[in-house]
């Protein structure tokens, strides 16, 4: 085992250009930013007191159903669990990139965490089942995706919402247009297609019949179980070399 | 249990918030560390891992209008045929707003 030799080195020209590449979807973050910060403040929240929520919980979808429970008092416990139970794919997420991660420091590894989310995440994960090793993405396009958050949140709260109405614009579609670009480049092999097709049914039949929010965790784990049963013989993912980008 | 959102109040739901989703951003990851990756092990992550965007994105289509299903269908379509991402995510989108333009 390489346990005690963590091998995987950051490249500093790789985490800037990750950086750059997700800056187009930032852009859009910026939009959503804002749109939650105008939703905090309607709310009640202060300003500051959004802000500093997007800044330390960094977790869109999370951070609208929080303040949608808002009021003069909160049930602890229910917000909670609605937090958990959106977020929960994250421990599915951290997981899968975990191959990659145990050749870190655990220092590094839990502080390289804190900026996962969906879009970097998806690069990352799309990228290692075609071989190629990259958590540069988690850094640099993390960061870029968490300024985003915090300057939209920002200008939510100060100046309202920046467009008077994004789903017309078709804007609430694209995290989930770009999750699917993410999930239709990956490699496809008959068993990944099963998968699919599982996971499809299995996060629908909890939408339906099990309580909210626990679709995703469902769905995904149902597709594993494919990859748990069915083996496939497959390479070893490599570092990935400078310059080599998709 | 119930909080008042007095200053202290939200500054304690926020942190419980942040703490909450730590857990899960760390969590996976603290588990794997106890996990031996084997073959299966590794074939059940990579599955799993496709499997997560597919389990966002089908209840996203059949729970959206119109507009959300064109968008997906769009994306689809268009990177399936180039393999590029800027132009099939931007054309979902644009199919979304047409639609919506359209039909609402």
């Amino acid at each position: 085992m390489t346990d005690n030799v963590y091998s995987y080195r950051f490249q500093p020209t790789r985490v800037r250009a990750e950086f750059f590449r997700l800056l187009p979807i930032s852009l859009f973050v910026v939009a959503f930013g804002a749109a939650f910060g105008l939703a905090a403040v309607q709310q009640g929240l202060e300003p500051l007191q959004a802000l500093l929520m997007s800044t330390v919980v960094f977790a869109g979808a999370s951070q609208f159903a929080a303040v949608d429970m808002w009021g003069p008092q909160v049930s602890l416990v229910p917000m909670m669990a609605v937090v958990f139970a959106i977020n929960s794919r994250h421990l599915l997420m951290g997981a899968s990139l975990y191959p990659m991660l145990r050749d870190m420091s655990p220092g590094r590894r839990y502080a390289l965490l804190l900026l996962l989310t969906d879009a970097n995440w998806a690069v990352s994960a799309q990228q290692y089942q075609s071989g190629r090793r990259n958590l540069e993405v988690i850094l640099g396009g993390g960061l870029a995706l968490w300024l985003a958050w915090v300057l939209g949140t920002s200008l939510g709260v100060y100046f309202g919402g920046l467009l008077q109405d994004p789903h017309s614009l078709g804007l609430d579609m694209v995290l989930g247009c770009f999750l699917l670009a993410m999930a239709l480049g990956g490699n496809k092999t008959p068993r990944t297609l099963v998968a699919w097709v599982v996971a499809g049914v299995a996060s629908m039949m909890a939408w339906y019949w099990l309580p909210p929010n626990t679709h995703v965790v469902v769905g995904a784990l149902a597709g594993g179980a494919i990859g748990f049963f069915w083996l496939e013989p497959r390479r070893v993912a490599e570092p990935e070399p400078e310059g080599d980008r998709s | 249990m119930t909080l008042e959102t007095s200053t202290t109040g939200i500054l304690i739901i926020i942190a419980l918030m942040a703490l909450v989703t730590l857990a899960t951003r760390w969590g996976g990851v603290f588990i794997m560390s106890f996990v031996r990756i084997n073959p299966r092990i590794e074939s059940f992550i990579n599955t799993m891992a496709s499997s997560v965007l597919i389990a966002i994105i089908v209840p996203m289509a059949f729970s959206g209008d119109a507009g959300a299903i064109a968008a997906l269908a769009t994306t689809t379509v268009i990177m399936l045929a180039t393999r590029r991402v800027l132009p099939a995510i931007g054309a979902g989108i644009a199919a979304a707003a047409l639609i919506r333009f359209l039909v609402g």
